[in-house]
């Protein structure tokens, strides 16, 4: 049997349907998961999609934190499972305290919505196993709030355990140490501002391309999980 | 009935960049000699029951757990003074965090 990999749908979720749709394309079995539902439905690995979950009221992720949903899946993503916190999934994850920081507005005030490029700093996750550490792939960005930001010492921290999974080339909104992404200390639970499930197909992926950069956060993620 | 205000600002140390655009308003309004200025969120809770310690406990639990990101933020609680200005004087406290 494939390996389920659920995608939460909030009140203000965008991406959600982006985000089944690329688990579908590597060939896992895609789960709506639904806020108000603490039943995470059997599945092997949960997706926390982009958006603006309950309109970023208060602060962007804070009220999703305490949905019913999200105590099942800061449960189970503390005895191992696999979370992917896409942009508003990932704020949703520094409001849960799965991950360390937050993310806070823009340094230039503006939302800023274009392909960026990153570079891939550790695959020892259960997202990034696909690539190559030092990698450079596209992926677009879509956010108003995604300065990433943690005090000094926890910065220190992530970069000396290697939980620093990808940085921006061209640091688009002033980010800490020009941090994209990180990973928590197990490296099963990844917060990402990029959104790689806008870059998973020909058709719709960054112009003139690379176009699927994206995919290898599904593929392995697949990968980890057929082979458990 | 005990009304308590909470006051959340970015932690001194955190770029304020809402703050910053106001700030480079003000000159272009006529309003010369403005150092700084930092945006921050006001909360007006209403609770039941007497304007006492125990109020500003569950407000300040209130503040910690969903009103302020601890992380970037620190907050304040006090009485509303229209509602007991004695309290706030003695009660104003603010985080650590």
């Amino acid at each position: 049997m494939s390996a389920r990999i659920g995608v939460v749908t909030f009140p203000g979720s965008q991406d959600d349907q982006d985000a089944l749709r690329a688990v579908a394309l590597v060939g896992a079995e895609p789960v709506a998961l639904w806020h108000r539902e603490a039943d995470l439905r059997q599945v092997d690995a949960v997706i926390l999609p982009g958006g603006f979950s309950y309109g970023d009221y208060l602060r962007a992720g804070a009220i999703a934190r305490f949905s019913p949903v999200m105590e099942a899946v800061i449960a189970g993503a503390r005895e191992g499972l696999p979370v992917l916190g896409i942009c508003n999934g990932f704020q949703v994850l520094c409001e849960s305290h799965l991950l360390p920081g937050a993310l806070i507005r823009n340094g230039g005030m503006l939302f800023i919505n274009r392909d960026e490029r990153l570079r891939v700093e550790s695959t020892a996750t259960a997202w990034t196993a696909d690539y190559s550490v030092g990698q450079e792939i596209l992926i677009p960005i879509k956010n108003g709030e995604g300065r990433f930001t943690a005090d000094e010492h926890t910065l220190d921290e992530l970069e000396a355990e290697g939980r620093v999974i990808a940085r921006y080339l061209d640091n688009p909104n002033g980010s800490a140490r020009d941090i994209a992404g990180i990973a928590n200390a197990a490296g099963n639970v990844v917060g990402l501002m990029p959104h790689p499930e806008h870059a998973v197909e020909e058709l719709t992926g960054p112009y003139p391309g690379p176009a699927t950069d994206g995919l290898p956060f599904f593929t392995s993620i697949l990968k980890q999980l057929v082979a458990a | 009935m005990a009304r308590v205000v909470v006051d959340v600002m970015l932690k001194p140390e955190i770029l304020d960049p809402q703050g910053q655009a106001v700030q480079r308003a003000l000159p272009r309004l006529g309003f010369d000699g403005i150092v700084d200025v930092r945006q921050g969120k006001r909360f007006e809770i209403e609770l039941d029951g007497p304007a006492d310690d125990a109020a500003l406990a569950r407000a300040r639990e209130i503040a910690e757990k969903l009103l302020a990101n601890t992380v970037i933020e620190q907050f304040e609680v006090r009485f509303d003074g229209a509602v007991d200005s004695a309290a706030a004087a003695t009660s104003t406290e603010r985080t650590a965090g």
